[in-house]
């Protein structure tokens, strides 16, 4: 079974958003890691750019395919996570952890309205799967 | 639900992630495709490749008939020997590309694509014409891939005939047809056994090592080694001189009628206006098929078939290139142009598992 931490909020494109302090954590879902199989490429923000919502800001590629990375939320790239140019393949091992892509600080404070959370996720995915 | 091969249930007891191939549901992987392509490149690996079409040819005229039928030449071949071709229309394009093996002179066996069965099942007939040649698809058999450097060392027990056959040479050992080829570039065997033995065959060779691998490690695996995938790299569009294939047609000696010809031999004396090439990715990246290759001043190609090189960690692919075309191009990648370097496939040879010609 895919695992959909409870504590995360997610977007519908399979990013997943963790708050922490005022800046963001974004990755992408076990569920997407499992859909790409072994990833070999990624492409990530430049640090001190601004993303609207649903703004294409990455890409990461498996052996299979290529996928965008949709900024879940609008908001400025404060770091991104310089280990994955190396090794992609973290994304598989660890999607919510050392996976992450990039952190950024939102334009606006109220956010979580506009994601879904653990259970819409849960729904969603299963919807998928026909 | 597509067709079943025998060892679907050992797929799912492998945790395979099934995938529709050609109409038939195919283990994708068993967990990492990276994993398994490695496995091979550095020690055994085993497929289920039983959605091929076996296909056995008998009869007193059967060698003329496929002295006629292939572009490749039947009469170099000498009983357990098998021969790498292509099959053309009249126009020279590749209706398939396939491994015949020699029995005897009257009797063949023709190893073609899953894809192109029934175009293919048909073409055979039609070639029958005035030639006294049975046909008969061998639906009753199921056909393992068994590639890797370690191959040898962990199948020496069970079966000792295989070690000393040369590539591309092949033996009967009562129901079962061993052949010294593959799709990797790696050494190893295909085996062709009848399908009720192969589900417990398959358990027996996980058991000896032989990891199982799935149709991605497949794909990465050929591509590394430069060998065309039809419906990707070719098809009836294009011949083999336009698809780095000229070495399969034997062109000698010239009084052999073989069906596309006089194509060929039309498009040689015109000049051959495209090729089919390597290209490795000078940066970091992914090559995918159908992408734009631009070679300056000279025109443009497109991207057969592309990925990412597992053994090389570099984006790579094979390409449709204008004949002109010199040592690099351009790539067209989600709007940016990259350059890559041409070379002619493979990308990596046995032993050396090393860039060639870079």
């Amino acid at each position: 079974m895919t695992n959909i931490p409870k504590k995360l909020f997610y977007s519908a494109t399979h990013e997943w958003v963790r708050k922490d302090e005022d800046v963001l954590t974004i990755g992408i879902t076990d569920h997407a890691q499992t859909m790409l199989g072994d990833l070999v490429y990624v492409e990530l923000p430049e640090p001190e750019t601004g993303f609207e919502t649903g703004q294409e800001c990455a890409v990461i590629e498996s052996v299979k395919a290529a996928a965008d990375i949709y900024c879940p939320i609008s908001g400025e790239i404060v770091e991104v996570n310089e280990e994955l140019l190396q090794n992609p393949q973290v994304i598989n091992q660890d999607p919510y952890g050392k996976g992450w892509l990039f952190r950024l600080r939102p334009f606006e404070n109220d956010f979580t309205n506009k994601l879904l959370n653990a259970d819409q996720y849960t729904k969603q995915v299963a919807s998928e799967a026909h | 639900m597509g067709k079943k091969t025998p060892l679907y249930d050992n797929h799912l007891a492998a945790n395979a992630k099934i995938v529709d191939f050609a109409g038939w549901d195919m283990p994708l992987h068993y967990g990492s495709q990276l994993k398994e392509h490695n496995q091979v490149r550095q020690d055994a690996g085993l497929f289920d490749v039983s959605h091929m079409t076996v296909v056995d040819l008998s009869g007193k005229d059967v060698t003329a008939y496929l002295k006629h039928l292939l572009a490749n030449n039947v009469a170099k071949l000498t009983p357990n020997k098998a021969l790498y071709t292509c099959m053309l229309n009249e126009q020279g394009g590749i209706i398939d590309d396939l491994i015949v093996y020699k029995i005897s002179d009257t009797d063949y066996r023709l190893i073609v694509n899953s894809g192109t069965h029934d175009k293919d099942l048909a073409w055979l007939k039609k070639q029958i014409q005035s030639f006294t040649v049975t046909i008969t698809e061998r639906t009753d058999v199921a056909m393992l891939a068994i590639q890797g450097p370690k191959v040898k060392e962990k199948i020496k027990t069970l079966f000792p005939e295989a070690l000393e056959l040369k590539p591309f040479h092949f033996i009967k050992l009562d129901d079962t047809f061993i052949a010294r080829t593959g799709y990797t570039g790696e050494d190893g065997f295909e085996i062709i056994l009848p399908k009720t033995k192969a589900p417990a065959f398959w358990d027996q060779l996980v058991s000896l090592g032989i990891a199982p691998c799935g149709l991605g490690a497949r794909d990465t695996l050929r591509l590394e080694a430069g060998l065309n995938l039809y419906g990707t790299d070719m098809d009836e569009k294009v011949t083999p001189l336009e698809s780095n294939l000229t070495w399969t047609v034997a062109f000698e000696p010239k009084e052999r009628d073989f069906i596309g010809r006089s194509a060929l031999e039309k498009q040689q004396q015109a000049g051959v206006k495209q090729k089919l090439v390597g290209l490795v990715l000078e940066g970091q990246g992914v090559l995918r098929n159908h992408q734009r290759v631009i070679v300056e001043n000279i025109g443009e190609g497109e991207i057969t078939s592309g990925s990412f090189s597992p053994t090389l960690n570099k984006g790579i692919a094979l390409a449709r290139v204008p004949a002109e075309t010199l040592d690099k191009c351009l790539v067209e990648v989600r709007g940016q142009r990259l350059t890559a370097t041409v070379i002619k496939p493979p990308f990596i040879r046995q032993d050396k598992k090393s860039l060639v010609g870079v």
